[in-house]
């Protein structure tokens, strides 16, 4: 059987070097891509816009509109002489929160020793709005640390004890850069669209111009047909994905925890399932806009927003938990962080590589019986 | 006049035979939106949490009891030996392990500064911002405490300082990140839909050999593109209403703003993405090119640069330039405007002045550049 799979490999490999501008945008538009989205993509909320409406102009409320002048997380863009103009100019997106002191601002502070400072978030991009709402309020909380310090410091008394000696560390990735996360999820993203995009059309291609008939009538055999049609394409994708991994070390310090070993098995089964997927869509599609439709319908989305690269998976109603099983981007996204961000090993990810095995022996060999069918159906005719 | 219609009826015809086809242009966006609506949360709540308390004292277990009170975090496991915690951050169990050492209660009770080591799975790194932001405004509030409580001790009359922040949160008041994303959803689906009708129109009939038999008919090319256009044109604003339709019902997101208005601008959109579509089609040789270049170079730089989820204003300066290229950045401000803020034209006009120029433009290209092919 294998010497009728290579006549196959050999005019697949034919068919691919001769549209050299396939080739060309095949092999080059991952790079590009991730040249281009690697530096883009962050989810780190830095640059909030606010606007601050001191309401006592004191030095003690100066004092506080200085600390978020001060703070790397915002952009100090308005002082406003009125809160009139926090509608205005939050409709019109130039800020994202204001701050607004009272008149009564250090009076308040001295007789109650509290006092209340009003934020006025613009919620529409909740995630960043959160976020936000942490710093402001980590912000606040320091400069009434800060007072009440240098209050009892003024009483005479021994230096101001903090209680609880509070000590973050950050583990995987200490700087809290979210492209490292981000970037091990481009690679995934990158390479599935890539796989299925570059197969949907291999075979509906040779329906559409009919010489699908002559390679019915040849002694092939589907899964013949379906192995050499995948194998040109796995080893074209390999070599990408490592160039693609080999940039991502490079440009963006993405450097490799775990071992390569297993990082290069991930790699090559993620890709044989993902162009089983292709596969799949191409002898499933009757036109090749069929399968243009199908395919783009079902990687370019849902590789975006149900494998997890930026939407947890843990975030998600189960009834879709149980679908993002149907991508395998979901497995791959999974064992390509455990290896690359935390250094695990096998252990961490097994049930990963195992989704991709039953991924891409499920993918093939429903092509299979698929063009077993149409292999039928000739028959019938004639 | 009379010509362009009988093209649109041709097309329509053309699609009511390809039942299967029609199918996946109606279905899909329902479908889709339903799915990758339930599925784009970036809420960030209930953070796993691993307890490590080896002090075991009533203060120990007051300071975790007020983590699991807060609503931010979720209990994960409670263990006593520190070389478990790193178990449960690699394998995904914990976000963040909470270690209160032996001797906590007793540093409390006297005048001293006890430690507490938290540590965060930075992996996912808006996550672990969020967690640490949380953790510092507990650990601060539990320190007030234990200030005032040292204080009274001493007879020293004084209160600990605090400004209290009352927070007000405008146009999506429970900062749902859906909210936010649905609309998003709705408006890469409808490009996606548009682009992917558009961009093998052409192509394929050249490929098939049908369009040399348009050719040498006395059809005019602007008659042959708005014969292509229209029936596209409708399809986008059947897309349109039916995901109306499911954020309505499914997610209770109203569009706030006039509905008149998001279907005028919804038009205006459809413009630049159809008028890209025919330009890819006119260009490529075959129905393979057409479809690398309008997913690697058009959709997938739409998607990931338009301020979908990544914000433009972190992104480096030359690719913020860039964006300015895409015409669904502008969609974006427009339907999430219309959607959440209840923004009317007064506040979007400027972007939906570009989105017009843009679509008379690429449209216009596209045109021409086809009038050249045939000619």
């Amino acid at each position: 059987m294998s010497g009728r799979i290579i006549p196959i490999l050999k005019k697949e490999f034919r068919q691919i070097a001769r549209d050299k501008r396939s080739l060309a945008v095949l092999s080059f538009q991952p790079l590009f891509l991730l040249v281009m989205f690697g530096y883009a993509i962050s989810l780190d909320v830095r640059h909030i816009s606010l606007a601050i409406y001191d309401g006592e102009k004191s030095a003690q409320s100066r004092r506080l509109a200085d600390e978020f002048g001060h703070s790397e997380y915002f952009d100090l863009k308005f002082d406003l002489a009125s809160t009139q103009e926090i509608d205005g100019l939050m409709s019109r997106d130039q800020i994202q929160a204001a701050l607004v002191i009272p008149a009564d601002f250090s009076r308040r502070l001295l007789k109650d020793n509290a006092c209340t400072v009003q934020i006025i978030l613009d919620g529409s991009n909740a995630v960043s709005a959160s976020t936000a709402l942490g710093y402001i309020e980590a912000v606040v909380q320091d400069f009434s640390a800060r007072i009440t310090a240098r209050a009892l410091l003024r009483l005479g008394n021994q230096p101001f004890q903090q209680p609880v000696d509070y000590r973050p560390r950050v583990w995987y990735n200490p700087e809290l850069r979210s492209s490292v996360f981000l970037v091990p999820g481009l690679i995934g993203f990158i390479m599935i669209v890539t796989a299925v995009i570059s197969t949907s059309l291999s075979i509906v291609r040779e329906k559409e111009h009919g010489t699908m008939e002559q390679i019915l009538v040849s002694p092939i055999r589907p899964f013949e047909l379906i192995i050499g049609k995948t194998i040109p394409y796995v080893l074209i994708a390999l070599g990408i994905n490592l160039a693609v991994l080999v940039a991502s070390y490079l440009l963006f310090g993405v450097t490799v925890q775990g071992s390569y070993l297993l990082l290069l098995m991930v790699v090559l089964l993620f890709l044989v399932s993902s162009l089983g997927l292709g596969i799949l869509i191409s002898t499933l599609a009757t036109t090749q806009h069929m399968a243009f439709t199908l395919s783009t319908l079902l990687t370019i989305l849902p590789a975006f927003i149900l494998s997890g690269f930026v939407f947890p998976i843990r975030n998600m109603p189960p009834v879709i938990r149980v679908l993002t099983f149907l991508f395998p981007g979901r497995f791959f996204l999974a064992a390509l962080r455990s290896i690359i961000i935390k250094g695990a090993g096998l252990s961490a990810f097994w049930q990963q590589l195992i989704g991709l095995v039953l991924f891409a022996a499920v993918t093939l060999a429903l092509s299979t019986a698929r063009l077993r069918r149409q292999y039928r159906g000739t028959e019938g005719q004639a | 006049m009379n010509t362009i219609g009988y093209l649109v009826r041709k097309e329509f015809q053309q699609m009511r035979r390809d039942t299967r086809m029609l199918r996946i242009i109606f279905m899909s966006p329902i479908i889709q939106l339903l799915i990758l609506g339930y599925a784009a949360n970036l809420d960030v709540r209930e953070i796993p949490a691993v307890v490590c308390d080896l002090d075991r004292s009533s203060r120990s277990r007051e300071l975790a009891g007020s983590f699991f009170h807060s609503g931010y975090f979720t209990y994960a496991a409670s263990t006593q030996a520190m070389g478990q915690v790193d178990r449960f951050l690699s394998d995904g169990k914990a976000s963040i392990a909470l270690i209160i050492p032996q001797g906590f209660g007793e540093k409390i009770a006297g005048s001293g500064t006890a430690v507490l080591q938290v540590i965060a799975d930075g992996s996912e790194s808006n996550v672990a911002i969020s967690a640490l932001n949380y953790t510092a405004l507990i650990v601060g509030r539990f320190s007030n405490r234990i200030v005032l409580d040292r204080l009274d001790r001493a007879g020293i009359p004084l209160k600990p300082v605090q400004v209290k922040t009352e927070a007000r949160v405008w146009y999506n008041p429970e900062l749902k990140s859906r909210n936010f994303m649905v609309p998003g959803i709705l408006a890469q689906l409808l490009m996606i839909m548009t682009m992917m009708l558009t961009s093998l129109a052409i192509v394929k009939e050249k490929e098939n050999g049908t369009l040399e038999q348009l050719i040498v008919t006395p059809i005019r090319p602007v008659q042959l593109i708005l014969g292509k256009l229209i029936p596209f044109i409708l399809i986008g604003f059947i897309d349109v209403i039916l995901s109306l339709v499911v954020a309505l019902l499914l997610f209770g997101i109203r569009v706030r703003g006039s509905l008149l208005l998001l279907f005028g601008l919804s038009g205006v959109f459809l413009l630049s993405t159809l008028g890209l579509g025919l330009l890819i089609s006119t260009l490529s040789r075959n129905q393979q090119q057409a479809m690398m270049t309008s997913t690697f170079f058009v959709m997938t730089p739409m998607i990931i640069l338009s301020g979908f989820v990544f914000p433009i204003e972190n992104m480096p300066r030359l690719i913020q330039y860039f964006t300015y290229l895409l015409p669904l950045r502008y969609f974006f401000v427009i339907i999430r405007g219309l959607f959440l803020k209840g923004s009317g034209l007064a506040e979007l006009w400027g972007q939906a002045l570009i989105l017009l120029g843009f679509g008379v433009a690429i449209l216009g290209l596209s045109a021409l550049r086809f009038r050249k092919r045939l000619e």
